[in-house]
C-alpha cells in the first residue's frame, strides 16, 4: 500500500450543510443547465421558432385584415405561447434522468425541492423570457395596438414563469415513461388554463382601455402559488419517477 | 466520529417476491462489503436502499445510531454513491461535470484540484472535451474521479468496474483498499474477481 495514501485518514464529517452551501449548489445547477443548453442551441430555438412560425401563420390562414386580427391577437399570442412552452417541457429532466445526474441530485445533502427550482429557473430563462421578449414583434404582426404591447410582455413574463413551474410537475411525473409527452400535455394543460385566461385577459383589457392591474395581480398570485407548491410537487414526482 | 451504518432484518419485496429478507449488515470504518448474486437478485436495489434512495423496504437502517431517514442530511454529506448510470452529463466537459458535483455538496473547489483528479484517472488532455464524445469507459472514469476529488467516508459503488480497462481496474482496486485502510468503508457490487489486499465481507443474494 502506498504510504501517502494510508497516512491520510478518512473522517466522518459532522457539520451539517448550511445556507451558504445551498447557494453554491443552486447557482451551480442553474449555470450548468444554461451552459448545457448553450451548447445545444437547437433545443432552445425549437420552441421559439415554433412560436414565431405558428403566430405568423394566423394572418395567412384567417385574414390579413388588421381590425379582425387585433381582436383575436391576445388570445392567439397567448395560446401559441402556451403550446410553445408545452413543447419545450419534455426535455426538462429527461437527460438528467437518463445519465444518472438526477440520482446524484437526490443523494446530495441539499433538498431536491430547491435544486428543482434552479432547474425550472434555467428553463424559464431560456424559453419563457425569450418568448416574452419576442412577443412585441409578433404582436405588431397581428396588428396589436401599440398601447397593449407593454402589458403583453408583462403578462407573458409573469405567466410563463407559472407555466414553467406547473409544467415541471408534469415533466417530473412523466420523465420515466418512454412516450411521456402525450401524457404530459394531458396532465399539464388543465392547470395552464387559469394562466391563459388571466394572461390574455390582461392584454384584452389593455386594448379596451380597462384596468389591467387586476389581471396582472392575479397572474402574480398564480405565480406565487406555483412557487410555493410546485417545487414540492416536482421533488415528490421525481422521487416517484426514479424509484418506480 | 467512527463510521457506522447498520441494517437490521432488511428485506425488500418486488412483484410478490422477496428479493432478500432478514439481512443484518454492519458497515464500519475499514470494511469492504461485496454484494454477490446473479442478475436480478436485488444487488442494485440493496445498494439503493443502503444509500437511502428507496423507502419501500422492511427492517431498520441506522446511521451513527440514528434512524437513516432522520439523519439524511448528515448521511448524504458522508456518502459517495456511484450508480449504474455514471451521472456524467454528455453536454458538459469532464471539468464542468466535476465542478457541478463539488457544488452539489457545497464545495467550490479549484480547477487545479479537478485537473489533478482527472489526470489520476488518466484523462489528461480530455478535460475540455464534451463528455458525450468520450467512450463509455472514459465517462465512467470521469465519475470515478470523484473518489479522489470529494473525500467521503462511505462509498457505495454499483458495478464500478463496468467498461474500465485492466490497468484502470487494478488502480481502482488499490484505491478501494487504500480507502478502507484509511478508515473509510466501501459497499460494492461487481461480477469481476476482486484482487484486493484487504479482508472482504460478503453478502450473498439470490
Amino acid at each position: 500500500m502506498p504510504l501517502s495514501e494510508t497516512t491520510r485518514r478518512v473522517a466522518v464529517i459532522s457539520e451539517p450543510a448550511d445556507k451558504q452551501h445551498l447557494g453554491i449548489a443552486l447557482g451551480a445547477t442553474l449555470m450548468r443547465d444554461l451552459n448545457r443548453m448553450r451548447r445545444r442551441p437547437g433545443d432552445v430555438l425549437n420552441p421559439l421558432v415554433f412560436y414565431a412560425l405558428a403566430v405568423s401563420l394566423f394572418p395567412m390562414g384567417i385574414s390579413p385584415e388588421a381590425s379582425l386580427l387585433a381582436v383575436m391577437a391576445p388570445g392567439l399570442l397567448w395560446v401559441t405561447a402556451l403550446l410553445a412552452a408545452l413543447l419545450s417541457l419534455d426535455g426538462l429532466f429527461r437527460s438528467d434522468f437518463d445519465d444518472g445526474s438526477l440520482e446524484q441530485m437526490m443523494l446530495c445533502p441539499h433538498p431536491l425541492t430547491s435544486l428543482a427550482v434552479a432547474k425550472v429557473a434555467a428553463h424559464w430563462l431560456l424559453t419563457g423570457l425569450p418568448m416574452a421578449l419576442m412577443a412585441p414583434v409578433l404582436g405588431i404582426l397581428l396588428a396589436l395596438p401599440m398601447n397593449s404591447i407593454g402589458v403583453l410582455m408583462a403578462s407573458l413574463v409573469l405567466g410563463s414563469a407559472s407555466l414553467s413551474l406547473i409544467g415541471g410537475i408534469g415533466a417530473a411525473l412523466t420523465v420515466g415513461l418512454p412516450r411521456g409527452s402525450v401524457l404530459l400535455s394531458l396532465l399539464v394543460l388543465p392547470l395552464y388554463i387559469p394562466v391563459l385566461i388571466f394572461g390574455s385577459g390582461a392584454v384584452q383589457a389593455a386594448i379596451m382601455g380597462d384596468a389591467v392591474l387586476p389581471h396582472l395581480a392575479l397572474l402574480g398570485a398564480l405565480l406565487a402559488a406555483a412557487l410555493i407548491f410546485s417545487p414540492w410537487a416536482i421533488a415528490a414526482s421525481l422521487r416517484i419517477s426514479i424509484n418506480g | 466520529m467512527a463510521l457506522c451504518l447498520e441494517a437490521r432484518q432488511l428485506g425488500c419485496e418486488r412483484d410478490d417476491r422477496w428479493l432478500f429478507e432478514g439481512l443484518d449488515i454492519d458497515v464500519k470504518g475499514g470494511d469492504i462489503w461485496r454484494v454477490d448474486g446473479p442478475n436480478g437478485s436485488g444487488k442494485t436495489t440493496l445498494l439503493k436502499i443502503l444509500a437511502g434512495q428507496l423507502a419501500d423496504y422492511s427492517g431498520t437502517l441506522r446511521w451513527q445510531g440514528n434512524p437513516l431517514h432522520r439523519a439524511r442530511a448528515h448521511f448524504a454529506a458522508n456518502l459517495l454513491y456511484l450508480g449504474h448510470a455514471p451521472g456524467v452529463s454528455a453536454g458538459l466537459t469532464p471539468l464542468e461535470n466535476l465542478a457541478w458535483y463539488q457544488a452539489l455538496h457545497g464545495e467550490r473547489g479549484s480547477e487545479a484540484q479537478r485537473e489533478a483528479a482527472l489526470s489520476t484517472m488518466g484523462l489528461e488532455g480530455l478535460e475540455d472535451v464534451p463528455a458525450g464524445r468520450l467512450s463509455a469507459g472514459q465517462q465512467r472514469r470521469v465519475a470515478l474521479a470523484r473518489l479522489s476529488l470529494t473525500p467521503r467516508a462511505l462509498w457505495i459503488l454499483d458495478e464500478p468496474f463496468t467498461a474500465i480497462d485492466h490497468a484502470g481496474v487494478a488502480a481502482l482496486e488499490t484505491q478501494i483498499a487504500a480507502h478502507a485502510q484509511a478508515g473509510g468503508a466501501v459497499v460494492m457490487t461487481t461480477h469481476h474477481t476482486l484482487n484486493i489486499a484487504h479482508p472482504l465481507c460478503h453478502i450473498a443474494l439470490g
